[in-house]
């Protein structure tokens, strides 16, 4: 009996020795140990031995059985774990092939310029108005002190709806607007469109976008002005930016500037972006007329205010590279998806 | 305004470089388009005299000249030049020399030209003798006795003296940007007077002087002046030149106009446009012979009076134009242009000076009205002051006895009836130290404006100014703190920010098109920017009604042409535009939406302006596109925007698209429009674009999805408040069901029914299948839909389900004649 059990226990070593898959350990499993398996029958068998028989084969039997069911444990763990290997080779990606495509849009640069310069003034406390695009020759001329024979009011210049009303040539009608409406504090920026009768080139655009401010309370000064746009320019074109201010002319500020900044490009030593210069003109500004305020009906003994407006476009091109203003308006997708 | 720097000196004493000359004066607020050196690049170049001159052997177009330099042997240049003759002082560009050019015929070179010898049709040229137009002076400065030619001198200089030596032609000339306020700038004595304030220098008035009034008879025997329209004519000065000898200026004479961009003609020409350059003041002479009467009348033309101007072209006069006129007739279009029959000829003798003001609005409305823009006319556009007219017309006369162009009459006939003073108004102290956020004294201040020759009284801080006349644009305290600010200079004022502590804010719409704008760039769309105004063309294109709302366009007057001539009503045919451009730029897959303003004629808001309504509009082609990729675009869209329950109807009227593949984009109405009749109300409309459309934009046989939402409208509907739901405590329980409906039969329907009946404890109600062909019959359809049920309070049973799912299957069997197919 013993011999018959150790020749069982040694084909199970052998052909488990053999077995490579799940499939073939469970065969020898269902052959030693299954109902009709051979170890299975020894013990039934044992019915007919005499009790001491019976103990000491059981003892024998069941040894051999727990041996074998310990062989075939660790013969799953260890077909199983292969198993696990193999489908893992089998599963190994080239992990340079490209991901799947998933797009995002993307926003017209325009919008992404307007939405800078809008941050940088609403982090300052600027809010931001609006005012509509076909506007009163009132709002656009009158009430930001053009006189009745400026020259910007003419019709090779402005284009007109009727006598009364034209589409804006600034966003600074929206000034007006605030003015006649809210009282000081204002500390405003409007972005928006503009129309001018100019032929479209490379550098000119029958339409383009502005962005306008005006702060108007008691005490406001011109340094004001200054430390509000030199902080715009800083943060807008990074903290080395130098700014410049140059005597100018505009009908709705008095005194009038226009703000160079140092050249983003180069630093300020002079290159093709800025011409030579060091410098780049970025927009107008200055103290806003008492003729305007008195638009509003205030004291313009006690408020005092400052105004400026810049062209996006512009700032656009300059900062971008761009240099055809009318690649904005043609909406070229491999234009607009380089913005990303 | 071109300001040749030699002439800049006549009136002050600059001792600066060039360079720090330009950047003064933009801090001063004399700003500079460029500046230009000219002459920079002459080389070699030498005055010579041409001593003999003989045909060239082989070409009738060329001659060969012996030209002296100043050396033994003379040198033999071969020239086509036809206005060279025995005895010309000529500028030589010897062999080895360097001229700005261009060469004739040749386009200008960084650097200039190379002139060296060569042969010219087989004889040896050793240089080459050279035009104005070749030594650097735009054609349109070329005095007119040499124009068509080489530059042949006046006067004598010494043989092989440096050419540009000894006509001085080396030096500066910077563009000064004039801005509206500054007429005055537009003149010499204008600039040299901000020069003068710029850098502390005395600034030197011009010599209006005349040594021997030798003319025959006095001013007043000639001529006698009436002015009828005192508004439009402030002033009118005459005086009378006889002896006049027409003929060339002398050079420096010509080169000051040279250099200042005006060409060179005769004497009298040339005296007239040197005085309006130094002082602003436009000049017209004309023949004393040909003011019939001896007597100037300055009044109104009649209605539809013929005039021939100087350039030869009668034009026809209305009432309102203002005219010189003699004892007969007119004889100039007042400060526009002067007329043929008064013209100065060779022969004339005996010269009436013009110095007048006319009204800038006046001489503006005739110019225009004309279509006759001129250097005069401009000017008084512009603004002048009359107190010049006196001082300009002595200036000529200076000018004319200098140069020897004839003898002055004695005096002047003024017209002067209402003579203009400057405006005197006290300005403050601690006003402009407030305003500028500085603190400089009076003195400082005074020191400044006397500068400017603003006069300055009063006492502390109080300064009572006057300026001069010829700066119309200091009238108000506001003016002279920009005086000051300027020449305390911008750059010394102090960098400080606002005290306020506001806070930034945005109207909602605003907040509302930026998370559009956000939410459409996350699903993948691209924004674009077009034109506000299109062609009237585009609604056509799309297949708008005749008379539908989309044509009340609001129209532009004076459009730049017909293809931006109206403001849109829609977006539509600008994104089709945008796609058919991509498209033919073989860009295989565009999503692409715009954010825009729309308009409409006879819709007039509060502001009486034509309304302006927020439009947002998508388009997209490509493989992956299709009706309902675009429709899940609009509803998550509108989802986060704030309409929960957008519906959608089919609609197959609509131009733009597909007659069976668009519908109306819809909400619930208010109960205000319920209760006027309305079920719904529009938000906008989507669909594929109709094949006639899509070919109209170059893009036949391929499918376009379009949508169009009016904006402003969603905005109104707009619910962006979230309020959470406690999440399911009990499990839910779904139902497949398959249904077989006509083909006709609309998924919305049957969902509504679905929810209608399932109400209580229906969960969800989610389509997943749409299925036609084998087991399906002709002219019908399988609708697969996934049902959940759950009970928010209890677990739901079986029992419980199969009583709700069944009267939901029975409402569909009798109202619908869905059968259920076997799953």
């Amino acid at each position: 009996m013993q011999a018959q059990l150790d020749k069982i226990l040694e084909e199970a070593k052998a052909q488990l020795k053999e077995a490579a898959t799940m499939a073939q350990t469970d065969e020898i499993r269902v052959k030693l140990l299954g109902k009709k398996g051979k170890l299975t029958e020894i013990l039934r068998g044992m019915g007919k031995l005499s009790p001491e028989e019976r103990k000491s084969t059981g003892q024998m039997a069941n040894k051999v059985r727990s041996e074998i069911e310990q062989l075939l444990e660790e013969k799953f763990e260890a077909v199983k774990a292969a198993a696990k290997e193999a489908q893992f080779r089998l599963e190994k990606l080239d992990v340079t092939e490209p991901g799947k495509e998933t797009i995002l849009g993307v926003k017209h640069p325009l919008t992404i310029t307007i939405e800078e310069i809008s941050k940088v003034f609403t982090n300052m406390g600027f809010s931001i108005a609006e005012g509509p695009e076909v506007e009163t020759v009132f709002n656009n001329f009158d009430a930001l002190n053009a006189g009745p024979n400026h020259p910007s009011r003419d019709m090779t210049d402005t284009f007109y709806i009727t006598e009364d009303i034209l589409l804006r040539t600034q966003t600074s009608p929206v000034q007006a607007r605030v003015l006649m409406k809210e009282k000081p504090p204002i500390k405003i920026i409007s972005p928006g469109r503009c129309f001018r009768c100019d032929t479209p080139d490379a550098t000119h655009s029958p339409m383009f976008h502005q962005v306008e401010g005006l702060v108007v309370d008691e005490g406001v000064t011109m340094a004001d002005l200054k430390g509000t746009l030199d902080s715009f320019a800083k943060q807008l074109f990074g903290s080395e930016t130098r700014t410049k201010f140059r005597p100018h002319h505009f009908p709705f500020t008095e005194p009038s500037a226009e703000m160079d900044v140092s050249c983003f490009k180069c630093g300020g030593k002079g290159c093709r972006v800025c011409k030579g210069s060091g410098w780049i003109e970025i927009l107008g500004c200055g103290m806003v007329h008492p003729n305007v305020l008195k638009v509003g009906n205030l004291d313009t003994e006690k408020y005092t205010g400052f105004a400026f407006g810049m062209g996006v476009e512009r700032v656009a091109m300059l900062k971008y590279g761009v240099d055809d203003i009318r690649l904005f308006y043609e909406n070229d997708m491999r234009f607009i998806n380089q913005f990303k | 305004m071109l300001v040749p720097i030699e002439w800049l000196k006549d009136y002050i004493d600059l001792d600066v470089s060039t360079e720090e000359f330009c950047d003064r004066m933009i801090m001063s607020g004399s700003n500079l388009e460029t500046c230009e050196h000219f002459c920079e690049e002459i080389e070699n170049v030498v005055v010579g005299r041409i001593d003999k001159i003989e045909k060239h052997p082989d070409a009738d177009k060329l001659v060969v000249c012996q030209v002296n330099v100043g050396k033994e042997e003379p040198v033999q240049i071969v020239t086509g030049a036809p206005n060279v003759f025995e005895g010309a002082l000529v500028a030589v560009a010897l062999h080895k020399s360097r001229i700005p050019g261009p060469l004739h015929g040749q386009p200008k070179q960084e650097g200039g030209v190379k002139i060296t010898k060569g042969k010219l049709r087989g004889v040896e040229s050793f240089g080459m003798l050279c035009s104005a137009g070749e030594l650097g002076f735009e054609d349109k400065v070329v005095p007119v006795a040499h124009k068509d030619g080489i530059w042949i001198l006046e006067d004598e200089y010494p043989l092989g003296m440096d050419f540009a030596e000894a006509l001085g032609l080396k030096q500066a000339v910077v563009d000064f940007e004039i801005t509206p306020n500054r007429p005055d700038c537009l003149a010499m004595v204008g600039m040299a007077r901000e020069a003068a304030a710029t850098f502390k220098k005395t600034f030197r008035y011009p010599d209006t002087v005349i040594e021997k009034e030798n003319g025959t008879g006095k001013t007043s025997d000639y001529v006698s002046v009436k002015i009828n329209n005192p508004e439009n004519c402030k002033r009118y000065v005459a005086r009378i030149v006889t002896d006049v000898k027409v003929q060339q200026s002398p050079w420096w004479l010509q080169k000051r106009l040279m250099y200042a961009g005006m060409r060179p003609i005769n004497n009298i020409v040339d005296i007239t446009n040197f005085v309006m350059l130094e002082y602003g003041q436009p000049i017209h002479a004309f023949d004393i012979n040909q003011v019939k009467g001896g007597t100037i009348i300055v009044e109104n033309a009649a209605e539809g009076e013929k005039f021939t101007t100087l350039d030869n072209n009668e034009r026809t006069l209305t009432k309102d134009m203002l005219l010189i006129k003699d004892a007969e007739r007119g004889i100039a279009i007042a400060g526009v242009m002067g007329g043929l029959n008064s013209e100065i000829e060779e022969d004339t003798t005996t010269i009436i000076v013009e110095s007048a003001n006319f009204n800038g609005d006046s001489v503006r409305a005739t110019s225009k009205k004309l279509g006759l823009r001129t250097e005069a006319s401009s000017r008084f556009e512009k603004g002048i002051d009359p107190n010049l007219c006196e001082a300009a017309a002595d200036r000529v006369c200076r000018l004319i006895e200098l140069t020897g162009a004839g003898r002055v009459c004695q005096g002047s006939v003024d017209a002067y009836p209402a003579p203009e003073t400057a405006k005197t108004i006290d300005i403050r102290v601690d006003r402009i130290n407030h305003v500028l956020g500085i603190n400089i004294s009076r003195g400082e201040m005074q020191e400044m404006l006397e500068g400017l020759e603003i006069k300055v009284e009063g006492t502390d801080n109080i300064m009572t100014v006057t300026p001069p006349t010829i700066r119309q644009d200091l009238l108000e305290e506001e003016d002279y703190i920009e005086e000051v600010a300027r020449l305390y200079g911008y750059d010394k004022l102090p960098v400080t920010l606002t005290k306020d502590n506001s806070e930034a804010g945005m109207p909602r719409e605003k907040e509302l098109r930026d998370l559009a704008r956000d939410s459409l760039c996350g699903m993948g769309l691209n924004e674009i920017q077009t034109y506000s105004f299109v062609s009237p063309k585009g609604v056509d294109n799309v297949r708008i009604h005749e008379d539908s709302w989309e044509r009340d366009f609001v129209k532009i007057i004076n459009p730049l042409g017909e293809e931006n001539s109206v403001m849109r009503t829609i977006l539509t045919p600008n994104m089709l535009e945008v796609l058919g451009r991509n498209y033919s730029r073989n860009i295989e897959k565009v999503r692409a939406f715009e954010i825009g303003n729309t308009f409409t004629a006879s819709l007039i808001n509060k502001d009486k302006l034509p309304d302006e309504q927020y439009s947002l509009c998508i388009g997209a082609y490509g493989k992956a596109e299709d009706f309902y990729s675009l429709k899940g675009v609009i509803e998550e869209l509108l989802r986060v925007v704030g309409i929960r329950k957008p519906i959608f109807i089919a609609e197959s009227e609509y131009g733009v698209y597909h007659p069976g593949r668009c519908a109306r984009i819809c909400v619930e109405a208010s109960p205000e429009m319920k209760a006027a009749g309305e079920e719904y109300e529009e938000l906008g409309i989507m669909g594929e674009v109709h094949p006639d459309v899509a070919g109209k934009y170059g893009m036949d046989g391929v499918r376009i999805y379009c949508c169009e939402l009016m904006f402003d409208a969603v905005i109104r509907h707009s619910d962006t408040e979230i309020v959470y739901t406690p999440l399911p405590k009990y499990p839910s329980t779904s139902r497949d069901i398959a249904l077989l409906v006509d083909e006709d039969m609309e998924v919305g329907r049957i969902e509504e029914i679905i929810r209608e009946q399932g109400k209580k404890i229906l969960e969800s109600v989610k389509l997943f299948d749409v299925y036609r062909g084998e087991q399906v019959e002709e002219g019908k359809k399988s609708v697969a839909f996934a049902l959940t049920y759950r009970d928010k309070d209890k677990t739901l049973t079986d029992e419980d389900v199969a009583e709700v799912h069944n009267t939901v299957l029975r409402a569909l069997k009798e109202r619908l004649n869905a059968v259920l197919r076997e799953m």
